[in-house]
């Protein structure tokens, strides 16, 4: 096994509180509460730490950043420390006012997510009305500030007929980079899976538009796209790797190789407020759990691919089989591949059921 | 907006959202952008650093060829090439 080299991002998340209530939110269904969040002067020193360690980015998230007052003090910080800083934000909250702040804080670029290019439709996905035309005058503030803008579009069944329009969208806000992101089924997406899941034949038809757009866009629009891997054919090499590239840092201080890591059960992710950054990301038994090949069942074992996917998504893979070490089911080599793709194509084509918003509570129904 | 042709007469320079930074961790140079990482080789760097925005593409061509005492022509289309791919990935922009 090769040696364990430094992480290249660190994803902040700052709180998991949140005025919209995305259906398919990235966050845990059991969310840290507010009195439980690092203050900061704890941020500060995972910043500190993230730096000395070789982190490059620092990906500020949530929930929404900017919930937390001190947000313009934490890029400051990271700024000194030469640290490229994004803010993952819905935008709902920011005024001209603080993101002229930000900007004067050194923050380098913004990226706003939209839940589609229709305000009614999208104001009903994000569960928060007026937000939508808001995020367009927000993405005016952003270039007011000179700063680079980036347009992330969760697509699904509900919105998937937008997407050439999302595309305008990000084109006429002046952002120089999309990301058409495809749910991710894991947490609060995969409770509203059949709500969600496009078909086969919308999946082939947004990839058509995407690549016809990437074409015409080229110098002016980069264009990255993330697939839902159910219907693809090898799964995707989750977070790069685990504990290669990335570290999560949740609210209350718990670090972890990936945002939903927390789902896995029988874990143990150690915290900041108990060990440097460094020892747990060299020495911690989380992080060493599955990274690399070593941990590896077969197929996996013996795959031609296994450093090129790092064997999938551990959580999805828990999710859908039960078991931590399983092969990724979206993975053709997987069990559960065929029985996984055909649920999805029925799914899609069958009637969408209610949305469940991310609300404190609401997973439990 | 219109695809970012390189000539001579350009003056780039790299786009917003891009930094070029010494990572001191492993000790070399990288082009950060949103979500990416990029490590330019050495001529590369040499070439960015003198992308300051004033600077023309005939200017920086023609101190690189005297830096590295190779010829003049070979160098601009050398420089010309690389920039060219850059600004098409919007990195760079003149």
């Amino acid at each position: 096994m090769t040696a364990v080299e430094p992480p290249l991002a660190l994803l902040a998340e700052l709180t998991h509180r949140c005025p919209l209530q995305c259906p398919y939110c990235s966050n845990p269904l059991e969310m840290d509460r507010a009195a439980t969040e690092l203050d900061t002067a704890a941020w500060q020193r995972v910043f500190d730490e993230a730096a000395k360690l070789g982190v490059l980015h620092v990906h500020f998230s949530g929930g929404e950043p900017a919930v937390r007052r001190d947000l313009e003090m934490l890029v400051a910080r990271c700024a000194g420390l030469g640290l490229y800083t994004n803010l993952i934000t819905s935008a709902v909250l920011i005024d001209r006012a603080r993101m002229q702040a930000l900007a004067k804080a050194g923050l380098n670029h913004v990226q706003i997510s939209v839940q589609g290019s229709d305000p009614a439709n999208a104001d009903r996905i994000g569960g928060y009305a007026g937000g939508h035309a808001r995020k367009i005058e927000v993405a005016g503030f952003v270039r007011e500030a000179g700063l680079p803008l980036t347009l992330n579009a969760v697509m699904h069944r509900q919105n998937l007929g937008e997407l050439g329009e999302v595309i305008g969208l990000a084109v006429q806000l002046g952002a120089r980079r999309l990301e058409v992101a495809h749910v991710q089924y894991y947490g609060w997406a995969l409770k509203n899976r059949a709500a969600l899941m496009p078909t086969r034949a919308q999946l082939e038809r947004a990839t058509a538009t995407v690549e016809a757009a990437r074409a015409r866009l080229k110098g002016t629009l980069v264009i990255d796209y993330v697939v839902p891997d159910y219907y693809a054919r090898r799964p995707k090499a989750c977070m790069g790797g685990w504990g290669r590239r990335f570290l999560n840092v949740s609210p209350n201080g718990s670090v972890l190789p990936c945002h939903a890591a927390s789902t896995l059960p029988g874990m143990t992710f150690e915290n900041v407020k108990e060990r440097s950054l460094k020892d747990i990301w060299y020495g911690s038994e989380a992080f060493e759990r599955f990274r690399g090949t070593g941990w590896m069942p077969e197929p996996c074992r013996s795959c031609d691919q296994r450093e090129i996917d790092w064997g999938g998504c551990r959580c999805q893979a828990f999710a859908l089989t039960g078991a931590l070490e399983a092969v990724d089911p979206a993975c053709e080599f997987a069990e559960g591949h065929a029985a996984l793709v055909a649920s999805a194509e029925d799914e899609s084509a069958g009637p969408a059921p209610a949305l469940i918003y991310r609300r404190i509570g609401t997973a439990l129904v | 907006m219109s695809t970012v042709r390189i000539a001579g007469a350009s003056v780039p320079s790299l786009a917003p959202q891009i930094r070029l930074r010494f990572d001191e961790a492993r000790r070399r140079w990288t082009l950060l952008a949103p979500e990416r990482v990029l490590v330019p080789d050495e001529i590369a760097v040499e070439v960015l650093q003198l992308c300051d925005g004033v600077a023309t593409v005939d200017t920086i061509a023609a101190a690189l060829a005297a830096k590295f005492q190779a010829p003049p022509d070979e160098v601009s289309r050398d420089v010309i090439e690389m920039l060219q791919d850059l600004a098409d990935k919007g990195m760079l922009v003149a």
